[in-house]
């Protein structure tokens, strides 16, 4: 049983959004696969909002500019099985399949993925590769939030009381002649937490790179993108040396810590190895010839 | 020998119960107005309680009771039910008032007469002093699980907090803190054995080497958690349902950590979902039934969480040892000194018995002229281990077939050969147990296991390997036991009675928590009566009332000592249905047999009654009625020991410090194997547990503070079906003579040595010997970069 | 707090007040008598819990009861048929040896159900991916994996142009 003093359901954002405006201190409940484990043995009075009924929200859809439009309710198993992510930005469905285990994926969303606001969340390093941007609502408007500024520290994201995350946009320019990869480096290989999350996308002219963007997770305490690599790579030739050089440098742009999960060091050693193994994926989805 | 029922692959008694839901487990059962008990644990380490105020948490609305220390019962106090609760009249003298209550032991062992031999009686069932983070502080009863957890928040402790013991190192430091006030030096006890003169034998040996070798604190993981209600009946009876793999044993130690007479407490065993050994220690059924006595015998439930069942319950031992070994230049083992501290945590439960068990066990696979181990147990501040499956051997068997591995490695000796040259033969007498091997197959095994894996092909091919990700090939091997004879009392109980059509039911004092052990007992009597499996029926549920006496699920030992009291109760029915036979044709009964439900003349095959026939008359005859049943006890003064070898192939990524089973071969000699699809089964989950404590498993603790900080299912990492390679499972069925139909054990060995052999394969692939368990990506990233591999 | 929610149990229509504050596994088992779903964690760790909602495989145990609003729900004690005859999920468990302790085999026997139902083909692995949310510690899943591509007989993809979830 949970401590779940009161419930509250809308069947509409304007419903939500007034209800929220008047009681802001209700928690928002979407799959329920964060905000249920953590009420879980606690004793802790909670009023929770369901944001279930809003079916508006599952929707996946791409806009006539070609933005990618993510409902901040759809599923990861929507996600994974969703034709135009599969299509668009891939790197998506891979990190949504590498969620949990299906029945978690059933049920869990990947708006709720971004608002536990977790450097682990399985859907954060490809959306920071993939710059996107949040859509959020309250009962005075809207307004888009990048990615990168969402994330404010472990657990902690830039949602006000009376806030609700409506939906993820991905730019074309953000996936257009993109190719990319992800990589959950996990000690299970279902049902676990990333020890790293790395999701590399590069777009090629020729024999060079032309812009490249490495997402990470778990390398900092919220996700992170690696600029310092990025910008390196720009315009280099497309080798062996050149990826070694991404790899090294990307480590320079993390914040790993030692835990009882992994040690400092051996994070940073994963970053710079998986970043390349990453990329050399990345590369051939863009276009390029595998590198050997 | 032919048999027809026994080693068909027949399909499991209860399956169809648990694919239908059918099957009820303790919770599935609900007594009205169940109440619900909830523990609050100690946040320390070590601690001792200045002061404990429940004032706020018995006022709470909704909680029926509150217990701690002073609430329990002292010595030979409560004879009687009435008066037994907090009369407060203690509060001037707790220390003493602690020091006086009942302290009792939780390990699921026989009683024993003789009180040298008994189980150390170091805990309370709640107590004064916390002796890890987890420890029972006190309890409350309330009418739902929220108000419980409420009252848990409003209890008011005062701790003086201690210095946190958390490894033995610093538990055997000269000066440490003592844990438990009886045991010096944090020693819980000492003492192995010695044959002949190892020194003496160094001395002889070509090469002398040596090596350490390190295991971790794992858990069992059983998918159910332990739970138990219990209440008191109108004959004023203590009754407990609850997850155990031991209702008799639970029955005593609830009695004794109460000052009851035995016969006051009634103990049910319904379904189990796996116990793995941590359901062969009495957990927690004293503190139920304390509950219940608290709030007047109204039916109250302790189900335990997750978190809790993963350090509040029992672990494995981590182990350390020192290996001295001495050989000679042709591999013949010469000498060999085992030196091992077992961390057992908290309190003694199983304490010294693991690291005895582990030597015992470990003493039948390679005889040598010298062997001497030295095993001590230590106290910690850490969650209290207990049996485990494998007892002690997936220890010693980890280290010393890795130590074997290194010696043959430095020897440049086949590892096969060195092992091949000193096997155990048929016809050794231990020389400390005095048991004797009566079968072996274990060079078969090896035969089977090399072919299997293609050992010479695959380690030809992969001579020349170069790159980031590389292949290699280990195995390891083992001997195990079948019960604990000579070390406890192996008694068993089987009762059968005939039905009007012929058909029988089987009551065993045995339990079977999934590993299928009324199956097999059910084919033991087809076999013998000659009866079709569906006339067999057999009673799943133990009942301390109902049920025969049988201590229990525990050391491998139900299809082997149980087995002897099925098919002895199987025999005397068959006699008893000869006779009755014979009464009633006048036919000599050594004339007769009794085949496929039909009483014949042995020499011609003739029908002369049928099995129902005799039935009937035995159940209706107005003159000779006697309904044909039987009663039988076994008690084995005997033991047969089973072997087998775990080959297999690795790959490692060098950079990530990733290790994949690629292949997996576990073949063992059990004697006869009754029931081969599921003796399968039994192999791929003895050896899937013996991949995760290989690679991935392990419960870690705060250094400083003791505290677990993967007590759950997502971060400790148990193998999902993603994570578990093909497993190969063969046999080398040998006759076990002292065996009902031939049978050794085979529960628990599967786990024992596949973490040795993918050491060893690990070893072969890289260079790199990981003397220290689990072999996850952290430690085999530090390794390689130790040497320079990355 | 109550809420009134109509929703069926294995096609048996349910119109009750559920205790907002419990999951649907309480509601199940501790109202509804369907035992067959467990509790093996309580945190969507095991999938012990496992229930098909609306045909979907689900951890009841981190799912709302309040939620089961409108739902058809189907648990363990639901899949044979009402003459008691087992489905060929069922069969395969049993015949294979899958079944020991038994307690993640009402959930494994459900999702199994689900993926022979949607008609789709698996590759083993997409197969093991698929039942990997739920943990078991007696089988080594060999047995569950038999007994599962028994269930899928004619559904086992070896092809590669199955959608693989490991990407190219």
């Amino acid at each position: 049983m949970y401590n779940i003093t009161g419930y509250y359901e809308a069947d509409t954002l304007a419903e939500a959004t007034a209800l929220l405006a008047e009681k802001p201190k209700l928690e928002l409940i979407a799959g329920g696969t964060d905000v249920l484990i953590k009420m879980h043995g606690k004793a802790e009075d909670t009023e929770l909002f369901s944001l279930r009924k809003i079916k508006s929200l599952e929707i996946i859809r791409k806009a006539e500019d070609g933005t990618i439009v993510i409902g901040a309710m759809a599923t990861f198993a929507r996600v994974f099985k969703d034709p135009i992510i599969r299509e668009m930005i891939p790197i998506l469905t891979e990190a949504a399949i590498s969620m949990g285990g299906p029945q978690i994926r059933n049920i869990a969303t990947i708006g709720g993925n971004v608002c536990s606001g977790a450097t682990s969340g399985d859907s954060a390093s490809s959306l920071f590769a993939l710059n996107a941007r949040l859509k959020i609502l309250n009962s005075l408007g809207e307004r888009l939030v990048p990615i990168q500024e969402f994330y404010l520290g472990p657990g902690k994201v830039a949602l006000k009381p009376g806030d609700i995350l409506t939906e993820i946009r991905i730019s074309p320019e953000d996936y257009q002649g993109f190719g990319g990869h992800y990589i959950k480096f996990a000690m299970r290989e279902a049902m676990d937490i990333a020890t790293l999350g790395v999701a590399v996308t590069c777009k090629l002219q020729g024999n060079i790179f032309d812009e490249i963007r490495i997402g990470l997770g778990v390398a900092g305490p919220t996700p992170l993108r690696c600029l310092e690599a990025e910008e390196f790579a720009k315009g280099k030739d497309i080798s062996v040396e050149t990826v070694a050089e991404i790899g090294k440098l990307a480590v320079r742009s993390t914040k790993a810590r030692t835990s009882w999960r992994a040690s400092k060091e051996y994070r940073e050693h994963l970053v710079e190895e998986l970043v390349q193994r990453g990329l050399k994926i990345a590369l051939v989805n863009a276009g390029g010839a595998e590198l050997v | 020998m032919a048999y027809t029922v026994v080693g068909k692959s027949v399909n499991k008694v209860d399956a169809i119960a648990k694919v239908t839901g059918k099957a009820k487990y303790t919770d599935d059962f609900h007594e009205r107005d169940m109440l619900v008990g909830k523990i609050l644990h100690s946040p320390h380490a070590h601690a001792i309680i200045k002061s404990i105020d429940v004032s706020l948490a018995r006022a709470l609305p909704g909680v029926e009771a509150v217990l701690t220390y002073k609430d329990l019962p002292r010595i030979n106090y409560a004879t009687s039910l009435p008066g037994y609760v907090d009369d407060g009249t203690e509060t001037e003298c707790e220390a003493e008032c602690e020091s006086d209550r009942i302290k009792f032991s939780t390990a699921g062992h026989p009683y024993s007469l003789d009180p040298g031999h008994r189980d150390v009686e170091d805990r309370h069932i709640l107590t004064k002093k916390a002796r890890f983070v987890g420890d029972d502080i006190a309890a409350v009863v309330a009418t739902d699980e929220l108000i419980a957890e409420k009252a848990l928040q409003l209890i008011k402790v005062e701790y003086e907090v201690l210095e946190a013991l958390t490894s033995t190192d610093a538990a055997l430091k000269e000066g440490a803190p003592l844990i438990h006030e009886e045991h010096e030096g944090n020693i819980l006890a000492s003492g192995g054995f010695a044959i002949g003169d190892v020194e003496e034998a160094f001395k002889e040996s070509d090469y002398v080497f040596e090596g350490e070798y390190e295991t971790s604190i794992v858990q069992h993981c059983h998918m159910e958690n332990q739970t138990s209600y219990a209440y008191i009946d109108s004959d004023g009876r203590i009754v407990i349902v609850t997850s155990t793999q031991i209702p008799q044993i639970v029955r005593r130690v609830v009695a004794q950590s109460l000052g009851l007479p035995w016969g006051r407490v009634r103990v049910i065993k319904p379904f189990v979902g796996g116990g793995f050994g941590n359901k062969q220690d009495v957990c927690i059924e004293p503190l139920n039934a304390a509950m219940t006595i608290a709030v007047g015998g109204r039916p109250v439930k302790i189900e335990l969480s997750r978190e809790e069942s993963m350090v509040d319950t029992r672990t494995r031992h981590a182990f350390k040892f020192k290996i001295k070994t001495g050989i000679n230049q042709d591999g013949k083992l010469i000498g060999i000194h085992i030196s091992a501290v077992s961390n057992t945590g908290a309190y003694a439960s199983h304490g010294h018995s693991i690291a005895g068990s582990a030597g015992g066990k470990f003493r039948y696979l390679y005889p040598t002229k010298a062997l001497k181990y030295d095993p001590i147990t230590v106290y910690t501040n850490l969650p209290v281990a207990g049996a485990m499956r494998g007892y002690g051997c997936p220890q010693i068997f980890y280290a010393f077939e890795s130590h074997l591995e290194d010696i043959a490695k430095r020897l440049n000796m086949d590892p096969i050969e060195i092992r091949r040259k000193n096997l155990v033969e048929v016809g050794y007498v231990d020389p400390v147990s005095k048991n004797k091997i009566t079968s072996c197959g274990i060079r078969e095994c090896i035969d089977k296991g090399k072919a299997l894996i293609k050992w010479d092909e695959k380690k030809a091919s992969y001579k020349e390997q170069r790159g980031n990700k590389l292949r290699g090939l280990g195995m390891a091997c083992f001997s195990y036991a079948s019960g604990t004879y000579p070390v406890a009392l192996e008694l068993a109980g089987a009762r059968i009675v005939l039905n009007q059509d012929g058909s029988v039911q089987l009551q065993i004092g045995a339990t079977d928590t999934g590993q299928g052990s009324d199956t097999v007992f059910g084919q033991m009597v087809a076999e013998v009566l000659g009866l079709p499996m569906e006339m067999v029926h057999v009673i799943s549920t133990q009942d301390t009332d109902i049920s025969p006496f049988d201590t229990g699920c525990y050391a491998s030992r139900q299809t082997y000592v149980s087995g002897m009291a099925v098919e002895k109760a199987a025999l005397e029915v068959k006699g008893k249905i000869l006779e009755f036979a014979a009464r009633m044709t006048d036919i000599p009964v050594d004339k007769l047999e009794l085949v496929e439900q039909r009483i014949i003349y042995k020499h011609s095959g003739e029908s002369v009654l049928t099995l129902e026939q005799v039935a009937m008359q035995s159940y209706y005859d107005r003159v000779h009625a006697k309904p044909i049943t039987s009663d039988s006890s076994n008690n084995a003064r005997i033991n047969a020991i089973p072997f087998g070898v775990t080959f297999t192939e690795v790959e490692v990524d060098i950079k990530t410090g990733k290790i994949e089973v690629l292949e997996i071969y576990n073949v063992h000699d059990s004697g006869t194997i009754v029931n081969p699809l599921m003796a399968e089964g039994q192999v791929h989950g003895g050896v899937s547990m013996g991949i995760g404590y290989a690679l991935s498993e392990q419960l870690t603790f705060d250094a400083v503070t003791g505290k677990a900080q993967n007590n759950n299912l997502l971060d400790y990492k148990l193998p999902t079906i993603m994570d578990t390679p093909d497993i190969g499972v063969a046999f080398v069925e040998t006759y076990e003579p002292t065996g009902p139909f031939g049978v050794k054990s085979l529960g628990e060995p599967p786990t024992i040595t596949p973490a040795p052999a993918i050491r060893n394969a690990v070893l072969d692939a890289t260079g790199v010997a990981f003397n220290r368990l689990p072999m996850n990506p952290q430690r085999v990233f530090e390794g390689f970069k130790k040497v320079g591999l990355i | 707090m109550f809420k009134r929610i109509a929703f069926s149990v294995n096609g048996k229509a349910f119109n009750i007040e559920v205790d907002i504050r419990e999951s649907l596994l309480e509601l199940l088992r501790n109202h509804l008598g369907y035992t067959g779903a467990k509790k093996g964690c309580g945190v969507g760790e095991c999938g012990a819990c496992s229930v098909l909602i609306d045909g979907v495989p689900t951890d009841s145990c981190i799912y709302l009861a309040v939620w089961a609003d409108g739902k058809e729900i189907t648990t363990i004690e639901g899949v044979a048929s009402k003459s008691g005859e087992l489905s060929a999920v069922q069969k395969a468990y049993v015949e294979e040896g899958a079944v020991q302790c038994g307690f993640c085999t009402p959930g494994l026997v459900l999702t199994t159900t689900a993926l022979a139902e949607s008609g789709k083909e698996f590759t083993r692995e997409e197969l093991k991916r698929e039942l990997s949310g739920h943990l078991c510690r007696c089988t080594g899943y060999q047995s569950i994996l038999k007994a599962a591509e028994k269930s899928l007989e004619g559904h086992i993809c070896t092809c590669v142009d199955s959608p693989h979830y490991k990407g190219k």
